[in-house]
């Protein structure tokens, strides 16, 4: 694999080579929008009171969880961190449970144990949700080593944010991966801030691809700007990892249209730099793919829409509706009970 | 019955397990090739192979994270630190991860996992290589947290520790590696949470674990030489603690003095110290004494090492004094 520079094709309007099949694009789509009308919803329930602790949203990246969950194989695992609820929508967590979570009740997908950032959902091969910048890395390649201790053949994919390039158990998990050979694909969601400080300001060099041959990673570069050309690069990390059993680096170029959390008004970016990045929201250009290359109706996609936006609907009014947690549950599973 | 030193029935209990179950693996810095720093994994290499004796780097973060996630997936990892010092760079794989996830994925997933070596000071190692760790793994629910002092306990509570389905923090002592003492040819366990008395008597109970132990006992002999026979409560588990096994005898005695290596403030032996109070009040007839280390980072120089912990002597004065004999 190849290191590519972070710029965009030339023209977001042009879908011949990752807009081929209508019925995948649709699909893409929806699960992209379902992700989407998920955070509009949680964000609408943390405004009116409903929601509170911290909540970060997902708007802008759900192309990357998507990808993941088409080159998934049965004994992979994902593993993310405190901005995880579009990996578990992605994967098929019920949003109603994800909602419920978020709402602290009972039936909430950890029943109230974690909140927005301690997403887990094993049956679906969410590993986390994991809300201490970086501490993930050495687990998600513990994950990897069992994987490859017990011959399982499954892949752990780590995803990290640009803010976790700094911190030490980042250089320790990717040290131990490298040393051992171990088949993870380690996936930095650059999204070009931690909170609110920019990358340059976070490490010396930029192209975080540049650190790969010193942990003895394969790497591949490249900003996220469809579905489609996510999951072939994931797909290609993957197969390395599976069969070469070697750790890969991916760096996504990517970016989040809302502030870090609720409580940031992302003053630190101006209006243009957000339009700029627009033009290449995969969400977005999805949609125009679907009308303006696969020739599908404006009414069409309004339907679609409305359908998901009652199924979220639905999972505000399961959780609002669901019980708090009974007063002994403080009490569970602090042991494994033997 | 056989004696052995501490640092063989660490390694036999390890070698028992592993040849037992297959998921157990051995990790850690200088395990393997080496032998381990304090030769507790002799021949485990040689026996076990390198897929279950792995060496690492130097990156406790890193191999403390590796065995959790491990551990998440079914395997049963020994992580062994040099010096439990070297797991203050872990400590946020410890207590955010380790004891955590079972309780944060609701019980979706478990890590039983063993983080064992060496605790507390040694001699002339200087402050950073001299602490006592009890306090802050004991600190955290979601862990368990063993010190032992004798080699029938190390091999006994150490089997248990890795079939147990939890976390464990368990503290050994690099001074008492070469102690020796029986230990049964046949297979044993010993139960996480329950305290041994080392030495009955009547009239002071003093309660002790890991390398306090063997002080508390020096003590107690010494305090016999004066008429005052003392109940010594090895603890052997501090989280959870058998409260009772304290209780009873300071019922029995209405004194007691806690003695450890370690410092004062706000650590396990104050909470001997809270439990006894407000379990024992009415039988108490004296305050309850602490003998440990001076509230100071521990010194180099050996005069001034001597001075911060704690001797025979230190707590044969707290003896004496709860005893009120002048």
């Amino acid at each position: 694999m190849t290191t590519s520079n972070d710029a965009p094709p030339a023209d977001p309007g042009n879908y011949e080579a990752y807009f081929k099949s209508k019925d995948a694009d649709l699909r893409r789509y929806r699960e992209m929008l379902r992700i989407r009308r998920f955070e509009e919803m949680a964000a609408r329930a943390y405004t009116r009171g409903k929601i509170s602790g911290f909540l970060h949203l997902y708007i802008g990246q759900e192309a990357i969880a998507v990808a993941t969950k088409e080159i998934l194989q049965p004994a992979d695992r994902v593993v993310s961190t405190y901005r995880t609820h579009g990996f578990a929508i992605a994967l098929g967590s019920s949003p109603g449970a994800c909602m419920a979570e978020l709402y602290g009740k009972a039936t909430g997908l950890v029943a109230g144990t974690g909140g927005s950032m301690h997403f887990f959902d094993r049956k679906n091969q969410l590993w986390g949700g994991y809300a201490i910048v970086g501490n993930h890395v050495p687990v998600a390649a513990g994950h990897a080593f069992a994987s490859k201790y017990k011959g399982d053949g499954g892949v752990t994919f780590c995803y990290l944010g640009d803010g976790a390039l700094a911190i030490g158990p980042t250089h320790e998990g990717w040290t131990l991966a490298g040393l051992w050979k171990l088949p993870i694909v380690f996936v930095v969601e650059n999204n070009r801030y931690s909170m609110g400080t920019p990358l340059a300001r976070s490490i010396p060099v930029t192209d975080v691809t540049l650190k790969a041959p010193g942990y003895n990673m394969a790497s591949d570069r490249f900003r996220v700007t469809s579905v489609a050309e996510t999951a072939e690069r994931l797909g290609a990390a993957a197969k390395i990892a599976r069969e070469e059993n070697r750790p890969v680096l991916v760096e996504l170029v990517t970016y989040r249209f809302r502030g870090h959390s609720m409580s940031d008004p992302g003053k630190y970016r101006n209006k243009e730099e957000v339009e700029e990045w627009r033009r290449w929201d995969p969400l977005e250009r999805t949609y125009r793919a679907l009308i303006d290359h696969h020739g599908l109706s404006e009414e069409a996609l309004e339907e679609l829409d409305d359908a998901i936006v009652d199924e979220m609907e639905e999972a505000v009014t399961f959780a609002e509706e669901s019980p708090q947690p009974a007063p002994e549950a403080r009490f569970r599973n602090i042991l494994v009970e033997s | 019955m056989p004696e052995i030193q501490i640092r063989h029935a660490i390694r036999d209990a390890m070698a028992e397990e592993m040849a037992r179950d297959e998921n157990i693996f051995l990790m850690g810095e200088e395990v393997g090739h080496y032998n381990g720093a304090y030769k507790c994994s002799e021949g485990l290499l040689e026996r076990f192979g390198e897929k279950r004796v792995v060496d690492t780097p130097i990156a406790e973060t890193g191999f403390a994270g590796v065995g959790i996630g491990a551990a998440m997936c079914g395997l049963r990892p020994i992580i062994e630190f040099m010096t439990f010092n070297f797991s203050a760079v872990a400590f946020d794989q410890i207590l955010n991860n380790a004891a955590k996830i079972h309780h944060m994925t609701n019980g979706q997933f478990s890590v039983p996992i063993v983080f064992r070596g060496p605790n507390a000071a040694a001699h002339m190692l200087g402050s950073t290589h001299s602490q006592a760790f009890e306090p802050f793994y004991a600190h955290v629910p979601g862990l368990i947290v063993i010190a032992v002092a004798t080699p029938y306990d190390a091999k006994g509570l150490l089997k248990t520790a890795i079939r147990d389905p939890n976390p464990v923090v368990f503290l050994e002592s690099e001074l008492m590696y070469s102690v020796k003492g029986e230990v049964p040819e046949e297979e044993y366990t010993i139960p996480i949470g329950v305290a041994d008395t080392k030495r009955s008597g009547d009239d002071v109970t003093v309660i002790t674990w890991g390398q306090g132990v063997p002080v508390a006992l020096k003590a107690a002999e010494l305090a016999a030489e004066e008429g005052i026979e003392c109940d010594v409560i090895d603890l052997r588990t501090l989280r959870p603690m058998d409260t009772e096994a304290v209780l009873e005898s300071v019922r029995r005695t209405n004194r007691a003095v806690v003695l450890f290596h370690g410092w004062p403030y706000g650590g396990v032996g104050g909470e001997v110290v809270a439990r006894i109070q407000e379990f024992a009040f009415d039988h108490l007839d004296a305050p309850v004494l602490r003998v440990c280390y001076e509230d100071v980072p521990m010194p180099y120089a050996e005069n001034l090492e001597n001075l911060v912990l704690p001797t025979p002597e230190r707590g044969l004065a707290a003896i004496r004094e709860v005893a009120y004999v002048d």
